[in-house]
């Protein structure tokens, strides 16, 4: 079961939708998206908390029946052949997956055998996830004994048993230590070399950045971004530039807004952000600016754009501090 | 065919899972003997009053109780599938193309293995206190227990699925479980209750079950009952499981 790269995408969606009824109104959790997820790409969803990727994704792998527009994926419909879609799939939800009462070995097997898998395989297989994720040592010990990191490997684990073509991941370092999030995502960078395209959310800049070939930003239920991390960067022309102001913010933006030089500013995180063309003429002139009102900088900081600025950009907020 | 082998793979993990923490088991197994052994003994005095039932005490006490073993071993099901669901074991199964019946039915399998088992227990140490048995009629009688099992885990199970836990479970699983109990004439035999009592009980499917059993164990082997109750479990089992399939296929929207 390996993806045929370049056969169209693995994953397309139109005018997706999804509402909620509850005693405080409706929800909009999903509210029109268009999606194209070509095979073999390591695909990020990148949205601050209830932006609406896990309904997306649970839509995408059948859990949930979208209350309008249309989903393919491994080209099939997921309303009207789930069936089709689940053998070709792998998911892993935010939470959960494996049993208290069951040994992690005991899952990996008959997870495997649920998909076809003889007993035999189920049991190899499960061996080569155990170990790939380091959890070698508590394979015969029930998952009540586990620790939250490890548990959480066990159902990432879960989902790849089968080697699906596609693999679902929904929010998968989440919770992680730094060490065990390194070695997942060489697991993930493993699975594309083997054709395997993976979805993933994630709410980690750097993951999605490091991870990802391309990205979509989710905020309010829509898609305000998409492409790949570079041209998602390279929308953002030109610099960022951050100022230490000492709580002279509004003041500062005020100035600086209506320099020429200065395309976009705003406060982030106690500190002012200018997007501008050309960084290294923007710092003296900036300078010499709060010198002429008497307002000092404390610290000043001129970078590239991170995906961060692309966030903020688009939605106005960053995922850093909603994220927090 | 996939639903045999996914049943069975179920029926294994579950059966598994039940005996490594066996305290519903050893629960289900306890309770009829305390019965046998705290409430029998009041039954052989009560036994020489008119409208008693054929056969000795413990002949009629004894179905009563094995019919009590596979309703409480089977009505309270779901609340091991409330614990998975919160788990979010059935999420995760529901995403592989396994077969939704065979989610149901391969559990179901396990309560009536447990169930019988149970029952097994109970008709050997219930020999030494006077039950009489021929094997013939204890076979038919125990194929009955697995019905009723079949019959009630599926209507636990669906309703775990809808009301997802255990807190919201309970009252209605009693509330389910208690009339079909007393109105089954598990305890004393419904031929002492008032007229009313016998009408209304002969709608609950156990009643002729309990009547059923009572007879193979006499070995009145053309009692109608006997035919009667196993048609009407055989009808009920199918309705039952059908609708508790169809709930596991709805289980994760
Ligand atoms: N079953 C449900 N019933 C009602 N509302 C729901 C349900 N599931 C999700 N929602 C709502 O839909 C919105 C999107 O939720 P979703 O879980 O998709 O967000 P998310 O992007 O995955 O967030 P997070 O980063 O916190 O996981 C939220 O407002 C949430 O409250
Ligand atoms: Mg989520």
């Amino acid at each position: 079961m390996s993806a045929q790269p370049g056969a169209g995408p693995v994953i397309e969606t139109v005018g997706l939708r999804r509402t909620f009824k509850g005693r405080g109104g409706t929800v909009e959790a999903v509210a029109g998206v268009d999606l194209s997820v070509a095979a073999g790409d390591i695909f990020g969803f990148l949205g601050p908390n209830g932006a609406g990727k896990t309904t997306t994704l649970r839509i995408l792998a059948t859990l949930l029946p979208p209350t309008a527009g249309t989903a393919c994926v491994a080209g099939f419909d997921v309303a009207r052949e789930a069936r089709e879609v689940r053998t070709r799939i792998g998911y892993v939800a935010q939470s959960g997956g494996s049993y208290r009462e069951s040994t992690g070995r005991e899952e990996l097997v008959i997870q495997g055998r649920l998909f076809g898998m003889s007993k035999a395989d189920a049991g190899v297989r499960a061996v080569e996830i155990l170990e790939a994720l380091d959890l070698a040592e508590a394979a015969d010990r029930t998952c009540a004994t586990y620790s939250g990191g490890m548990r959480r490997r066990l159902n990432i684990g879960i989902g790849m048993v089968h080697r699906p073509a596609l693999l679902f991941l929904d929010e998968p370092t989440t919770g992680l230590d730094p060490q065990a999030r390194a070695r997942l995502w060489e697991e993930i960078r493993k699975l594309r070399e083997t054709g395997t395209t993976v979805f993933l959310t994630t709410h980690y800049l750097e993951e999605a950045d490091a991870l990802c070939d391309r990205l979509a930003i989710i905020d309010h239920s829509r898609i305000v971004a998409e492409g790949s991390p570079t041209e998602l960067k390279h929308e953002i022309s030109g610099d960022v530039l951050t100022i230490g102001v000492n709580g002279h913010g509004d003041e500062v933006v005020k100035l600086l807004a209506a320099q020429p030089f200065v395309r976009e500013a705003g406060m982030e995180d106690g500190l002012v952000r200018l997007f501008v063309d050309r960084g290294e003429e923007a710092v003296p002139a900036v300078l010499r600016l709060l010198d002429a009102k008497g307002l000092a900088p404390s610290t000043m900081n001129l970078h590239r754009p991170s995906l961060d600025d692309v966030f903020l950009k688009k939605t106005g907020r960053s995922l850093r501090e909603s994220a927090a | 065919m996939r639903v045999f082998r996914d049943t069975w793979l179920i029926f294994e993990r579950s059966l598994v899972l039940s005996l490594r923490n066996p305290v519903w088991v050893i629960m289900g197994i306890l309770q009829p003997i305390l019965y046998l052994l705290l409430f029998g003994p009041l039954l052989t005095n009560i036994a020489k009053m008119p409208g008693f039932p054929p056969g000795g005490a413990f002949n009629v006490f004894v179905p009563g109780l094995l019919v009590m073993t596979a309703l409480f071993g089977s009505a309270f099901v779901g609340f091991g599938l409330c614990d998975e669901l919160r788990e979010g074991v059935v999420e995760r199964m529901t995403v592989t193309p396994m077969s939704r019946v065979a989610m149901l039915v391969g559990r179901s399998m396990r309560d009536v293995v447990l169930l019988l088992a149970q029952g097994l227990i109970l008709v050997l140490l219930a020999v030494p206190f006077g039950l009489e048995i021929n094997l013939g009629g204890v076979a038919v009688a125990f194929l009955m227990l697995a019905l009723i099992g079949i019959m009630m885990s599926p209507v636990s199970y669906t309703l775990a699925l809808v009301l997802k836990s255990e807190d919201s479970l309970a009252p209605v699983v009693n509330g389910i479980s208690l009339p079909l109990l007393l109105l089954s004439g598990v305890m004393l035999p419904m031929s002492l209750a008032p007229d009313w009592l016998q009408t209304v009980a002969k709608f609950n499917p156990l009643y002729h079950a309990v009547a059923a059993i009572r007879a193979l164990f006499n070995a009145s082997f053309g009692d109608g009952e006997i035919v009667l109750g196993v048609v009407l479990l055989i009808v009920l089992a199918v309705a039952t499981i059908a609708i508790g399939a169809r709930s596991f296929s709805r289980a994760a929207a």
